[in-house]
């Protein structure tokens, strides 16, 4: 199993994702720059890690999206790679196209940073399996801009499809429908605004982000 | 050549900051505001001499990275 994260310049949870992934396949990550224009041979799992990317310029995650490393990232994961971004992540997967919709600027214009109860709407994804009859989790959320939108017909698909994946229990940004995390229609690419990564040791408060880890790791 | 850009949110799309920006001004007194929008203007001096090909390099530019159009649309200014 070798896992990979991509660091841009002013990622911040590009750490904490690498601790995360060690904790989960007992091997540290390959730690990625985004000036590399390919992903080493035989990486089975890629972390789009948190932050402010190229200082969020024009839009969230719009810059490194346009990287070349996530051009060849996108080609990868539409050839079935697995591939998560959380929080800033999140972004780019959505600026790169390999998830629907936008994060905008959150609906009360605060920056919300607190732990959040989240529902899991679908456990039979390949990032949830192993949450089991498990409904309810507490991840960290820290963002500015974390307002999922899309418009309605996408929205359908979405929730007809079960790629909405998690919920918040309390909309901290006014996403729409409460969504907190999607996957694509394969399946393969996950996105959440929340931080599961930071989410895997009691002594930071809660261990409910391993078995998203455990989940698709295992699924590989 | 110069184009300018400008980028704004959607109609129907919720604009948080436009809608804080009206408040602001209704407070300040200025009753008469109904409503905001926020966007941005993006200028760029272009080498190319002929307008139509020059715009449509810059839709492209659009298209491709200086406007989301998930949630955003944009009009394109040219000037000499």
């Amino acid at each position: 199993m070798r896992t990979a994260v991509i660091t841009f310049p002013a990622s911040n949870c590009n750490r904490d994702a690498a601790v995360a992934l060690e904790k989960v396949t007992g091997e540290p990550p390959v730690m990625v720059w985004h000036r590399e224009s390919e992903l080493p041979q035989g990486i089975d799992f890629v972390v789009l890690p948190g932050g402010f990317s190229y200082g969020d310029y024009l839009r969230c995650g719009a810059m490194a999206s346009r990287s070349p490393i996530v051009k060849d990232l996108v080609e990868k994961a539409n050839k079935g790679l697995a591939v998560a971004g959380f929080c800033n992540g999140f972004q780019v997967l959505t600026e790169a196209g390999l998830l629907p919709g936008a994060l905008m600027r959150n609906k009360g214009l605060k920056f919300v940073c607190r732990p959040e109860n989240l529902k899991i709407t679908n456990s039979d994804s390949r990032y949830t399996t192993k949450y089991g009859s498990t409904t309810d989790v507490t991840f960290p959320v820290a963002h500015h801009d974390g307002n999922y939108y899309a418009d309605d017909e996408t929205l359908n698909k979405l929730e007809k499809r079960g790629q909405v994946v998690f919920r918040y229990a309390d909309n901290p940004n006014g996403s729409a429908r409460d969504i907190a995390g999607i996957c694509n229609e394969a399946g393969n690419v996950f996105g959440m605004m929340p931080h599961p990564e930071r989410a895997v040791d009691a002594m930071h408060g809660g261990t409910d982000g391993i078995n998203l880890f455990k989940s698709i790791i295992e699924s590989i | 050549m110069k184009a300018i850009i400008y980028v704004g949110l959607k109609p129907g799309v919720l604009d948080p900051q436009g809608r804080a920006i009206s408040r602001s001004l209704n407070d300040l007194g200025f009753e008469e505001v109904a409503a905001a929008r926020q966007g941005k203007v993006i200028e760029l001096d272009l080498t190319g001499e002929d307008p139509e090909s020059v715009e449509s390099r810059v839709t492209e530019m659009c298209e491709k990275l200086l406007a989301n159009t998930v949630i955003e649309s944009y009009r394109i200014e040219i000037e000499d």
